[in-house]
């Protein structure tokens, strides 16, 4: 007992050794913390620089000579409620506590889970793998959630569609006093009464797939007005239509449409509703029904209105096979060459969209492709206003960054193209090289 | 009022979307319009499951042309309803060890989650692998030179095709002159992809934004009716 009793001070000289010995990270720095811009109230940004001993930081060049003992793991972010303008507030909340965790290299962090108008405080420090923790980098000051009343962000977007429907609902208003507009034919729109036609003549049904989206999508609503017509026109032929659908909600609305189709034609007692039926949701089995039914029952006409993707050109090559009339209308780019390669007309983005108007012939309708039209024109006048700016820019001026050129070309990327807002003139960022946007 | 109804509600549901896109106050009325589709679309698989019970039941009554299939149909259909929702297989969560249905029902190594594995991914991988085929048919078709247009597609397809294999490289490795060396396939690849199609994807794209908004505009002013089976 004695012998052991002697070792104590050496054990405990030996663990104050050890107390010592251990090092700490070095603290993160520069702790800033702001309202989120643009937001109902309900996140704060925070923001630190990296610590020293951080092996991602760009700023510490030997990170080889880094101790491994000081390497930061993490990040531990705290907060406690500094100010809640009269509400009732938990000792949890008034006090320091742990809100996150963020990993090493990372700078920011956003805290969703604050409450409008309450003040709150920050800190951070490093932690490493030890979990010996730094010295808390505390923020300079609170912050306070506010709520915007409008998103600035979108400033532009909205000014543009404001524009854009200005456009429209002049153009409505001109149709209303009955003067004609003049819209180009469509071909692929055209062809429906011809492939109608056929189907008809063969006695073979017509099939119509509405895409693989649902009924939110505003690609199945446009696949929708399609579908109208063409159900109406094989009511007037006495042709049979079928329509697998991928969405339950969309079977329910092709069966209106159909169905009101059918009524308007006059023929209510030809309509088979089991011939508008859901397949599945899932993408390949709905495709492997389709194509199914494509071989047996060889319908001689295909449309194929709405949002597309993999199986496009399974559909389309299938129904090619089995020579079927093909058309097709989608805004998937992505797929719209697949449609062009294997379809006999294909209805390409805009001209899908403007379906509904062209084949409703209503001159209200018609009025709104008109308003599209002069919204394009827009478009393209920005276009060559951007293009000119970039051109004399890359040509003129050495440093991209300066000058009247790169000013409006970056107002026109970043605050009119990006997410700047309306911001002040050549105050967005300025690297031109290599941007995709 | 069958129609105005559901007129009156897609255009309130609309116009809260698109407020809920600005107006950051609105921003949860966008995601309880999203809720409450979601709501509605689970409804709305019953009537759909519903519907295809119906339609091959009808066909197995009267042994219509291959009414066997129907029955595999159904069987698949009510077998994996009932592996997912009495969750067959599934352990309890070990948090709430002592509910039976308490797991996840798509637990690995439970009915469902075999079902999915061993069935539904090697059933849609082989639907997605027969698309090489309909790209080659498709391919075929389309790079016949026909006229100016289609040789050119020809011409640009082979350009691409091989620059994106090894042979791009292989064909002009070592003999063509520094000066030269954009003329090799893999860089007129990338030429091709980075300049004239993004050019042509971007104008499609532009294209169907402002068809967007001008649909959504006209279903938003009930100019266009024609979903509800109007004119």
């Amino acid at each position: 007992m004695r012998i052991r009793t002697s070792f104590l001070p050496v054990f405990a000289l030996l663990a104050f050794a050890s107390l010592a010995g251990a090092q700490s990270p070095e603290p993160p720095t520069d702790v800033v913390i702001s309202d989120t811009p643009n937001d109902a109230g309900q996140s704060v940004e925070v923001y630190w620089a990296l610590s020293e001993t951080d092996i991602f930081n760009p700023l510490n060049t030997n990170v080889k000579e880094t101790d491994p003992e000081m390497i930061v793991a993490t990040y531990s972010i705290e907060r406690k409620v500094a100010n809640t303008h009269g509400a009732d507030v938990s000792d949890e909340d008034s006090n320091w506590r742990k809100v996150s965790e963020a990993g090493a290299g990372e700078s920011h962090w956003t805290d969703r889970s604050v409450h409008m108008g309450w003040s709150y405080d920050y800190r951070v420090c490093s932690v490493d793998n030890q979990g010996d923790a730094s010295t808390w980098c505390d923020a300079h000051a609170s912050v306070t959630p506010t709520m915007q009343a409008f998103n600035m962000a979108k400033a532009w977007l909205a000014i543009f569609m404001l524009v854009f429907g200005l456009f429209i609902a002049y153009f409505i208003n001109h149709a209303r006093t009955g003067k004609k507009l003049w819209v180009r034919k469509i071909a692929g729109l055209e062809a429906i009464d011809e492939a109608v036609g056929r189907a008809t003549e063969m006695g073979r049904p017509v099939l119509f797939v509405l895409g693989i989206q649902d009924i939110n999508e505003i690609q199945t609503l446009a696949g929708l007005t399609v579908l109208s017509r063409v159900a109406r026109t094989a009511a007037e032929y006495g042709a049979q239509i079928e329509v697998p659908t991928c969405r339950s909600l969309v079977m329910a609305a092709a069966r209106e449409t159909v169905e009101a189709a059918y009524l308007s034609a006059g023929a209510p007692d030809a309509y088979q509703p089991d011939r508008i039926h859901y397949l599945t949701d899932e993408q390949f089995a709905f495709v492997a029904g389709v194509t199914g039914y494509m071989v047996r029952e060889e319908p001689a006409a295909c449309i194929y209105m709405g949002g597309f993707y993999a199986e496009s050109l399974i559909l389309a090559e299938t129904g090619n096979h089995i020579g079927a009339i093909q058309v097709a209308g989608t805004a998937m780019p992505s797929q719209l060459p697949f449609f062009v390669a294997s379809c006999d007309y294909t209805l390409i983005g805009e001209e899908f969209f403007a379906a509904s108007a062209y084949l409703s012939g209503d001159p209200l309708q018609i009025g709104s492709l008109k308003g599209q039209d002069y919204g394009k024109f827009l478009s393209v006048l920005i276009l060559l206003i951007g293009i000119f700016f970039a051109t004399t820019v890359s040509l003129t001026e050495t440093d991209e960054s300066a000058g009247f050129g790169a000013g409006a070309l970056n107002y026109i990327k970043y605050n009119m193209l990006g997410s700047e807002g309306l911001g002040s003139f050549g105050s967005g960022e300025t690297d031109i090289e290599g941007d995709d946007s | 009022m069958k129609r105005t109804v559901p007129l009156i509600i897609a255009i309130v549901a609309g116009f809260v979307l698109l407020i809920a896109n600005f107006i950051p106050f609105a921003e949860g009325w966008g995601l309880t319009a999203q809720e409450w589709f979601n709501i509605l679309a689970v409804g709305a698989m019953i009537l759909g499951g519903g519907n295809l019970i119906k339609l091959h039941l009808m066909k197995i009554s009267g042994q219509r042309k291959g009414w066997g299939y129907s029955i595999v149909t159904i069987g698949c259909f009510v077998g994996t309803l009932i592996f997912g929702l009495f969750k067959i297989g599934v352990h309890p969560n070990e948090i709430y060890p002592s509910v039976a249905w308490s797991g996840y029902y798509l637990e690995s190594g439970s009915g469902l989650w075999w079902i999915y594995q061993h069935m539904i991914v090697p059933l849609t991988s082989m639907m997605f692998a027969m698309l090489a085929f309909y790209v080659a048919t498709a391919a075929f078709r389309a790079f016949r030179a026909k006229n100016t247009e289609a040789t050119l597609l020809l011409v640009t397809a082979g350009i691409v095709l091989l620059g994106r294999t090894y042979a791009g490289v292989w064909l002009f490795d070592g003999w063509l002159p520094e000066s030269m060396q954009w003329l090799r396939f893999d860089n007129l690849t990338v030429w091709i992809m980075d300049i004239p199609n993004t050019a042509g994807t971007r104008a499609i794209t532009i294209g169907i934004a402002l068809g967007v908004v001008a649909t959504s505009l006209r279903i938003l002013l009930g100019v266009d009716r024609s979903y509800l089976g109007q004119d």
